[in-house]
């Protein structure tokens, strides 16, 4: 029988969801499912730097992987099957610093493969060893640290209304990620205006946070040349050249970005200045998969994250819908194999654990990827004032989900943030929220018209 | 003090809500969301999850619709339940055999076609979909454009009208369809206006308008707003990205129109 392509082994193995059957990719039944798992375990890791799934020649995406691949690296792991791996990283010897010296030498394919054969259990288990650490003004990541995005979107851009909601978020203990608006509006006009904005409250009040307004990279640079205060510069990428050729980049682009914010040299203790998006899916929506399962893609997008040493990046879970992932179980399962890939990369792994009203999920099924999500040592997450994002139309995570996992696994804000929450009476001296009370400086933004 | 006022954590800029219809200063109990806000967010998620399931009130539409002159045709995606629907938009792009043999049989060959499609929200449909129709079709009829029948689908993506469109050869389709619902919108229709349909067309050759519903875009400005960018769609000979909406105030669309087609 002729050996099956690593591309099709890894679309069989893959957990069911529909994106895959959509792509008319996925297993045809359980047993075939299992079986290519089965198979999966005996393909040697080798086989993947032989063996690109997107041909070389035709993706930048597959040059980027095997030309920075570090074969030196790899050596620890390069004798060991897909299924050895994964017994591996379980044990003790493949401790947090034999992982990130390991990373240069993994493949995205090798992660998503190993990714494939492991419960949730395994996933959680030695994510939960991985500590990626980043730094612009504050610092993320730290062992017993966990932040939230503040993601005060409002459907108009408001300004009173966006401001309203930045301080609800803080008075909750929430922004030590990021401050970071999805605009209504992508003018450059515009997009100075909040980035003004939000520049001009961080410095009043003296916040060791990051701003960041997540629009195309070329708004970006057209920003930074206009002379907007930029912190961050955003970007939605994805795992093939073709599916971010729809999103209007290339490698080349991110760069620019990169290196225009760069020159604002605008962080205080770091120099990661790059913000990425992500989520399983969004190839085959552009059409522009070639065949790959969605999660194989998806661990490729952090593949080119890695490249740009991105502050923060998150996989937006749930947000594209039931045709990628029908139910609650389908993205929590997603959720947690994007942030064990995204961490044994060595990447920041956020997760906005998200759903849209037309799939089959809920806040119980939120509740319950938030909770597993913070014992894998998550980064970041997003704040949303009650869950409801009213510019974007989805649920995500609030403000008080935040302080649920803060509280119950007992973490903190990054560091220079929780001395500012306790300096600003936010938090009591055991880094504990307290109440507000009405004499507190930061509602004077209450009285401060925009 | 009340018992309330002792339980939960109160949160002192309520006064902040004047901005923003964002779910802002809710208080706590503990650290966790009241029960009151709790509930009331359940009641927005349960009214948004059953506008995805419901059907479109087609009788009572039929009824509203003011079009004796013309027949109403109804049609069907290749999409059979509302769980292929979701997981399926490739079939939801397509209509099924019967609905395609019947609009073979149709008479074709019309300026404007009106496709009414339950989308991701029938409630959408169900309130405002039957008064955008009823406002569009009185401006036509002022003018010499030809109608086709008013056609209404079931299970159908915004792509479906494409096909439509192009079966009874039609050289605008306007698709109205029920949008995917947010929390504080679940009943928000969407207009689709494309130029010369065929299956394929991409989205950026559409122009569209969204959030018509009570509290959001009203039908008057709707009707006006899709008419003018019918008119201005076979003025220069498509839609999409070419057509900018540079509507004035007062202007009514179409009023003038004389086709030359």
């Amino acid at each position: 029988m002729k050996k099956m392509s690593l591309k099709k082994l890894l679309a069989k193995a893959s957990p069911l969801r529909s994106g895959d059957v959509l792509a008319g990719i996925a297993a045809e039944n359980e047993e075939d499912r299992v079986t290519a798992q089965m198979a999966l375990a005996d393909t040697p890791l080798q086989r993947f730097l032989s063996e690109p799934i997107i041909p070389y020649e035709e993706d930048e995406v597959s040059r980027l992987i095997l030309d920075e691949h570090d074969n030196v690296a790899f050596q620890t792991v390069s004798s060991f099957t897909v299924g050895e791996f994964r017994d591996w990283l379980l044990t003790d010897q493949a401790d947090s610093q034999t992982i990130a010296r390991l990373s240069p030498g993994l493949t995205p394919e090798m992660v998503a493969a190993v990714s494939k054969l492991m419960r949730i259990q395994d996933l959680i288990q030695v994510a939960s060893k991985c500590n990626v650490i980043t730094a612009f003004r504050n610092t993320i990541g730290l062992p017993n640290t966990f932040s939230v995005r503040l993601q005060p979107n409002h459907p108009t851009d408001n300004l009173n209304g966006i401001v309203a909601s930045i301080l609800d978020g803080l008075c909750y203990g929430c922004g030590d990620a990021v401050i970071g608006i999805n605009p209504a509006t992508d003018s450059v006009a515009n997009i100075k205006q909040l980035l003004f904005m939000l520049d001009d409250l961080i410095t009043q009040y003296k916040i060791p946070t990051q701003s960041c307004i997540l629009t195309h990279v070329t708004t970006t640079i057209e920003a930074i040349e206009a002379g907007a205060p930029v912190d961050l510069c955003f970007q939605s990428i994805a795992g093939t050249e073709k599916a971010n050729k729809s999103f209007g980049i290339t490698l080349d682009l991110l760069k620019q970005g990169m290196d225009a914010t760069l020159s604002q040299n605008r962080g205080t203790i770091g120099t990661n200045v790059m913000y990425f998006e992500t989520g399983q899916g969004s190839a085959l929506s552009a059409d522009a998969h070639h065949g790959v399962d969605q999660q194989t893609l998806e661990a490729r997008a952090y593949g080119v994250a890695r490249k740009y040493k991105p502050l923060l990046i998150n996989t937006v879970v749930g947000f594209i819908g039931p045709e990628y992932l029908y139910n609650g179980k389908q993205i929590q399962r997603a959720g947690l194999e994007d942030h064990f890939c995204g961490k044994l990369l060595g990447l920041p792994m956020g997760v906005d654990i998200c759903y849209t009203n037309h799939a089959e999920a809920d806040q119980d099924d939120m509740d319950i990827l938030l909770t597993l999500l913070g014992n894998a040592g998550c980064n970041f997450i997003m704040g949303i004032p009650g869950a409801d994002d009213i510019m974007l139309n989805y649920q995500s995570t609030s403000f008080h989900d935040a302080a649920y996992i803060r509280n119950l696994l007992n973490l903190a804000p990054a560091p220079e943030f929780a001395a500012w929450l306790e300096g600003m009476s936010i938090f009591n001296h055991q880094g504990k929220l307290q109440s507000i009370q009405n004499g507190n400086t930061l509602l004077r933004l209450t009285s401060e018209a925009f | 003090m009340s018992k309330n006022k002792l339980i939960i954590t109160q949160d002192p800029w309520e006064k902040l809500r004047q901005y923003t219809d964002a779910r802002i200063a809710l208080g706590r109990a503990g650290i966790s969301l009241p029960l009151k806000e709790y509930l009331r967010f359940k009641l927005a998620h349960a009214r948004a999850r059953d506008a995805v399931y419901q059907p479109v009130q087609t009788g009572d539409i039929l009824s509203s619709l003011e079009t004796d002159k013309r027949n109403v045709l109804l049609l069907h995606s290749m999409a059979p339940t509302r769980m292929e629907y979701l997981t399926r938009p490739d079939m939801g792009r397509v209509l099924n055999h019967t609905s395609r043999d019947l609009l073979c049989s149709e008479k074709s060959g019309f300026d404007l076609c009106i496709v009414i499609c339950d989308g991701l929200s029938a409630p959408a449909v169900n309130a405002t979909a039957a008064a955008v129709t009823n406002g569009l079709i009185k401006l036509v009829d002022q003018t010499t454009l030809s109608a086709s029948p008013v056609c209404m689908v079931t299970n159908g993506r915004v792509a479906i009208g494409d096909e439509i469109g192009s079966l009874l050869k039609a050289k605008m389709v306007v698709m109205l369809i029920g949008e995917r619902p947010g929390l504080s919108s679940p009943n928000s229709l969407g207009a689709y206006i494309t130029c010369k349909p065929k299956p394929g067309t991409t989205d950026e050759a559409r122009n569209c308008i969204s959030n018509i519903r009570h509290g959001g875009m009203t039908v008057s400005k709707a009707v006006r707003k899709i008419a003018y960018l019918v008119e201005e769609g076979f003025r220069i000979g498509e839609t999409g990205v070419g057509v900018k909406d540079k509507m004035n105030d007062g202007y009514t669309p179409l009023l003038s129109f004389r086709t030359d087609y």
